[in-house]
């Protein structure tokens, strides 16, 4: 422990509670009162209901929930697959050219997702490479801007892995591929888990790019979020948010839970 | 054939037969490995013979590793060629080597029971299953750890984890074992009782090749057949295990192996046919084991500490005299460091005069020409 005197461990709880409480706590009870909220005019509603779930229900959620889930999985799985490629060829590759390969894989990231998602549009708006109007252009979009986070989380996991294990393997007769599934990929197994959930979340909450790109009939929720309060229905608009958290929480719990039994941790 | 095995606290028989690798000769024809500009190892050229145990020691960066790396595949060398049995095996991949390996953290795979991870090797290889099943329950339970095939490595303590990492690796049937650093890891303790345990596995496959890679020399003593001495990416002495100790060729192989005293001399007369030869030092003319040595030769005379006596007796003919400077009690052993012409000497005593001097003391200090030898001083190697 750092701090040893009782009133100064009391002042860092405070600290803590204060900045806990008014950045991360405050606006998400707004928004989870907002989604009961009869009516709000003062301080606190007035009134808690759950019409506006019901509303949300009987409208287009559950497409924006699957449209949703379906882009995040597929963009997550995407950028999990050729995030660990590139992770493991890069760790092949003479310094100079790993690093310079690491920072162009992280570009996107660094590229505001609006412009990513014109960036596509423009690209993608002629033949041979006619892509406009389609759900693939969504997922492109997802996939570019979440899969320098799936490599930079299986370049941090591949740094940390012990090469005696590889090598150990090797010297026992496993051929490249037995090696990568039976050990190099289970001992990266957390890292893999944790780089999908960070996409998935990602790719649950990203909305600029996804606006710029997405067809009729697949509006994500952070799109049908974003059209419900700017016509100024932000009740049901936190309603959508709230399933929004819902549905992202309940797969990362999910998948820590898969992580833990597959890791005896 | 029965065997005593490989057990910590009980002793079990089994065929060792059924865990034994066809035992084959590793040669370094002129290997050398560079990392760039770089020279690690440099041009090496070395024979195991098969079924010997070859310990290669030497300080951090010497280049013991590297060679084991080279014989593994994970270095390719610059130059040269390294042949295991009467295979070529300088261009083949490492999996494609016959070998089995044992490093220092013991590298067993964390989400494979003990079981799977003795089983892992054959699996590689696509053996059968009741193969599998066979080799898997002889290696355990010839590393003692039988009871244990159904834990995950997180379950064992250091000194089982790395039981379980020799059944690993012996349950491929190597041609060659390598041993990285295998004890490095663990506690004095347990590292002597392992050292015991892998000289009597090796005792109960006595076809094994083993390439033993450490900075401990009393592992390497303890164990090796021959040891190779390495500094600065070269091997500076190698032979004999016992031989090595008795008559070091060279200073670093007298003060690396044993930390030897090293009296400056010069030859008064070269070795007789007995193979003594005398030599002053100071005042004193002192008669040790010589090699090829000419009067005049500037020389150095090589005692172990625990040769040097503070008593005589009639095989202690050599004396001289140096002040006591320090006194380390260790229990069993007493290390005394005494001042001889501004040398200093080293004298490990496992028993004392009962009225012990003083440091600033004038002592006398005895020892027998056949503890003794003599090497050039100018072998700086």
């Amino acid at each position: 422990m750092l701090v040893w005197s009782r009133p100064g461990r009391i002042v860092l709880w405070m600290l803590f509670a204060l900045i806990f409480g008014v950045l991360f706590l405050a606006p998400l009870a707004v928004i989870l009162l907002s989604s009961l909220a009869d009516q709000w005019n003062g301080v606190l509603p007035r009134g808690l209901t759950t019409a506006h779930y019901a509303d949300v229900a009987r409208g287009a959620a559950w497409n924006s929930v699957k449209a949703s889930l379906i882009t995040g999985f597929a963009a997550s799985a995407l950028a999990l697959v050729s995030g660990t490629w590139a992770a493991l060829s890069l760790r092949l590759q003479g310094p100079a050219l790993k690093r310079l390969l690491g920072l162009l894989f992280f570009i996107p990231s660094a590229v505001p997702s609006v412009s990513v998602g014109l960036g596509l549009l423009v690209a993608f708006s002629h033949p041979p490479l006619l892509l406009n109007g389609t759900i693939a252009i969504v997922m492109i979009s997802h996939f570019v801007l979440i899969s320098a986070f799936t490599f930079g989380n299986v370049s941090a996991g591949l740094a940390r892995l012990s090469p005696d294990f590889e090598q150990v393997a090797s010297s026992l007769g496993a051929r490249p591929a037995y090696r990568l599934w039976h050990v190099t990929l289970p001992l990266l197994a957390p890292y893999l888990v944790a780089a999908f959930g960070l996409s998935f979340a990602l790719s649950m909450g990203e909305l600029g790019a996804t606006v710029m790109v997405y067809p009729p009939g697949w509006v994500t929720l952070p799109v049908s979020i974003f059209s419900l309060t700017d016509r100024g229905d932000i009740f049901a608009g936190a309603a959508l948010t709230m399933i929004l958290v819902a549905a992202t929480l309940i797969l990362l719990l999910g998948l820590e839970r898969v992580t833990k039994r597959a890791t005896g941790a | 054939m029965s065997a005593v095995t490989f057990t910590g606290n009980s002793v079990m028989d089994i065929d060792a037969a059924k865990v034994r690798g066809a035992g084959s000769n590793v040669y370094f024809d002129k290997v050398s490995v560079a990392y760039g500009t770089h020279v690690v190892l440099h041009p090496l050229t070395l024979d195991i013979a098969p079924g010997e145990i070859l310990a290669m020691i030497g300080p951090s960066g010497s280049g013991k590793t590297t060679a084991l790396r080279a014989v593994a595949g994970f270095v390719r060398p610059a130059s040269g060629r390294i042949r295991i049995g009467a295979t070529d095996v300088t261009d083949l991949p490492p999996y494609e080597r016959g070998l089995g390996m044992v490093v220092q953290n013991y590298a067993l795979f964390p989400h494979m029971r003990v079981e799977d991870n003795v089983a892992f090797g054959l699996r590689a290889q696509g053996a059968d299953k009741p193969l599998i099943g066979e080799r898997v329950k002889d290696a355990l339970a010839t590393v003692g750890m039988a009871t244990f095939a159904r834990r995950y490595p997180r379950e064992l303590s250091g000194g089982q984890q790395q039981r379980v990492a020799i059944a690993r690796a012996l349950a491929v049937r190597p041609r060659v074992l390598l041993l990285d650093e295998p004890l490095s890891a663990l506690d004095a303790q347990i590292r002597r009782n392992m050292v015991e345990e892998i000289a009597r596995l090796h005792r109960s496959l006595p076809g094994l090749t083993i390439l033993y890679v450490t900075h401990d020399q009393t592992e390497a003593l303890t164990l090796a057949d021959k040891i190779a001495i390495m500094r600065d990416g070269r091997v500076c002495s190698h032979g004999p295990t016992t031989e090595l100790y008795r008559r070091p060729p060279n200073r670093f192989t007298a003060e690396f192996l044993g930390r030897a005293n090293l009296l400056p001399v010069t030859v008064v007369e070269g070795a007789g046919p007995k193979g003594f030869a005398t030599a002053r030092h100071g005042d004193v003319v002192l008669t040790g084991a010589g090699r090829d040595e000419r009067a005049g030769d500037k020389s150095l005379l090589c005692i172990r500490p625990q040769h040097l006596s503070l008593t005589a007796d009639s095989e202690h003919t050599n004396r001289i005299v140096g002040t006591l400077r320090e006194v380390h009690w260790q229990g069993e052993l007493t290390h005394l460091v005494l001042d001889v012409g501004g040398t200093p000497v080293r004298v490990s005593a496992t028993k004392l005069p009962t009225a012990l001097p003083e440091p600033g003391a004038r002592v006398p200090l005895f020892f027998a020409p056949t503890d003794t030898s003599l090497l050039p001083e100018d072998a700086g190697v």
